[in-house]
């Protein structure tokens, strides 16, 4: 593995307050650019992984590195300023607010942290993302009057407006058709290779396997908290 | 803070009827204790202006209010009736100018103010046309019930009977309009002002008949002794007064025993009037002499007193409706976690998230304490106009 990485995880621990959920992962290392899919059984820890990398969680112990800087150690605030700053998150139910027009969804990360500035240029974006994703003569519609396919293009005009550096997709095709969800993952691929970003996706969907350059399976990293049980994991799992 | 107030603005756009009853409620919560207290103190001064420019009221003894209510507003019942001998005390007295008022019959539903012409001068009353009345049967309407009655100089107005019933008393008399008063703003304006003599003819203490001299009522004479006359009821009665017949006109008894409901005296100085109130203050003395802005007072202050209460009930219902809305906007929070959980995630800061929330709130209520605002400046700017116009004219 090289040094430029933009997700190093090493020796995490994590763990909610309440119930048997343990996660521990000696180690992930992720490149600068790669394409990943994590799968595993429900319940895994897929989505907490997604957490962690994005600092919406902390672990309680280890290291966890994104685009070179040490979530673990950040304050709340500053964690949330990384978040939307450098990473753009994909849901699989959208998570747009019904309230606002699919234009002001959009621009939301502009307009709820002052770490960005909503300036014409970042509206003109917001434009040329729709216009690429299909739903530019949809922009003053609101959330609910739109298709699910709609919703989830233009939730990930929402992810990609503050051009970052590192997506992280929460099943983002789970509650589309077959047709809709090439055209999601057609377009996050494109938005990596353009520029340069990082993908990591988590799907059950195995069909879309043969589309990312890394598959982990994360079973291995979920374990009981009960007793003793709790298992070292080896490195991650890698197939293809 | 704009992006807050905008993103708050859309959620409360967007959820408009529950913005729309949030914002209603703070509007009435905030505008029904404070316009209230406008309207309160705003009809008091209307209400006291009238009494103030009235020095002294003179009635027989009974309620005072009832005898300021009926001189002043024309409002209520007649009070018990005193006589026209108090006005020539008054005048006799020299102590001040005495103005009879018999307001005790009406039209339709408007008063008829028996008076002298005194009463224009004293009420600063201008013509807007037409003159003041001059012989008995004629009257002058003030400005608003001639427009809703749409007559002015030249038409007639009839008195309406006091009871359907009363056969035996008063008949309807049929009365010449020859003045409308300008505007004032004032009770003034929904009165019928007729001369004293003809209240009394109204009332039927004096009245107009066939010349029972004549041929034409021959049939109707039951005896002749000398000058005196006796005829049946079947002798002609006037129930208008006009040129042909004024002069058979009279009245019965003595005038000094004819009723009024009030005189309003002005005194010629403050000491006069004081003087004139200390002849009033025997225990036998059938009559009274009021200030009518100490019984106006009286009157407020105790319509104070009900207004303190209700304002009390306005507020307990404001906490109420505050911790209605204030729970309408948790339960609203817990619904829209998911919402705050996706700005949180996408990394939204904890400052303008809860700004958002904040601006929510904020917005609401400054949109009802502006609103409650206008309605208050509408009200202390028309409220005085509308009094006027609905509640004192």
């Amino acid at each position: 593995m090289s040094g430029d990485a933009m997700i190093r995880i090493t020796d995490l621990q994590f763990h909610y307050g309440e119930g048997d959920f343990a996660l521990r992962i000696p180690e992930l290392l992720v490149e600068r650019g790669e394409r990943v899919a994590v799968i595993g059984p429900s319940g895994s820890g897929k989505t907490t992984l997604l957490n962690l990398i994005a600092g919406i969680a902390t672990p309680q112990r280890g290291r966890v590195v994104t685009n070179g800087v040490e979530v673990t150690a950040l304050d709340d605030a500053r964690r949330r300023e990384f978040r939307i700053r450098h990473i753009g998150l994909v849901f699989q139910e959208f998570e747009l607010l019904e309230h606002l027009s699919v234009l002001d969804n959009v621009l939301l990360p502009y307009r709820i942290n002052p770490s960005l500035h909503l300036e014409p240029p970042v509206r003109q974006r917001a434009v040329t993302l729709a216009e690429r994703v299909g739903v530019v003569d949809k922009l003053g519609r609101f959330a609910h009057r739109l298709s699910q396919g709609e919703k989830q293009r233009a939730a990930v005009c929402r992810a990609l407006i503050a051009e970052p550096e590192l997506l992280l997709a929460d099943e983002p095709t789970g509650n589309l058709d077959p047709a809709n969800k090439g055209r999601v993952l057609d377009i996050l691929f494109e938005y990596a290779e353009d520029r340069g970003a990082t993908l990591l996706t988590v799907t059950h969907d195995h069909d879309l396997l043969a589309r990312f350059g890394r598959v982990i399976d994360f079973k291995e990293f979920y374990s009981s908290a009960e007793g003793s049980a709790r298992q070292e994991a080896p490195a991650p799992g890698v197939t293809r | 803070m704009k992006e807050a107030l905008y993103l708050a603005w859309r959620y409360l756009a967007y959820h408009r009827i529950k913005t729309a009853i949030l914002v209603t409620s703070i509007t009435l919560i905030v505008f029904l204790p404070v316009g209230l207290n406008v309207l309160v103190g705003q009809s008091a001064a209307e209400l006291t202006a009238r009494a103030e420019a009235t020095p002294l009221l003179v009635g027989a003894k009974s309620s005072p209010l009832e005898l300021v209510l009926n001189s002043l507003y024309f409002e209520s019942d007649a009070p018990e009736l005193t006589s026209y001998g108090q006005v020539i005390r008054v005048a006799e007295s020299g102590l001040a100018e005495p103005i009879p008022l018999y307001v005790r019959f009406r039209v339709r539903e408007h008063p008829i103010v028996g008076t002298t012409l005194e009463y224009f001068e004293f009420r600063k009353l201008r013509f807007a046309a037409g003159r003041a009345m001059a012989v008995l049967g004629e009257c002058v309407v003030g400005a608003r019930l001639a427009a809703s009655l749409g007559i002015g100089p030249g038409d007639t107005v009839t008195s309406s009977p006091e009871s359907v019933f009363d056969l035996a008393g008063v008949y309807p008399l049929r009365m010449r309009v020859v003045g409308v008063l300008e505007p004032s703003h004032t009770p003034d304006d929904l009165a019928v002002f007729v001369d004293l003599k003809t209240v009394w003819i109204i009332e039927g203490l004096g009245h107009g008949h066939q010349d029972l001299a004549a041929p034409e009522a021959a049939a109707g004479v039951l005896s002749r002794e000398k000058n005196r006359i006796t005829a049946n009821a079947s002798v002609v009665q006037y129930n208008e007064i006009t040129d042909e017949n004024i002069d058979s006109f009279h009245f019965h008894g003595d005038l000094a025993g004819h009723p009024i409901t009030a005189l309003i005296a002005v005194p010629h100085s403050e000491k006069s009037g004081v003087l004139l109130m200390g002849r009033y203050q025997g225990d036998d003395e059938p009559s009274q002499i009021v200030r009518p802005i100490g019984v106006m007072n009286d009157l407020l202050d105790t319509i104070l007193t009900i207004q303190s209460y209700v304002v009390a009930a306005i507020l307990i219902v404001a906490v109420a409706t505050l911790a209605t809305a204030a729970l309408v906007f948790l339960l609203s929070l817990r619904l829209r976690r998911r919402e705050i959980e996706t700005m949180v995630k996408i990394g939204g800061s904890r400052l303008s998230v809860a700004a958002v929330l904040v601006s929510e709130v904020v917005v609401v209520l400054v949109l009802g304490v502006s609103l409650a605002g206008g309605l208050t400046l509408l009200t202390s700017r028309f409220g005085s106009a509308a009094i006027r116009t609905f509640i004192l004219s």
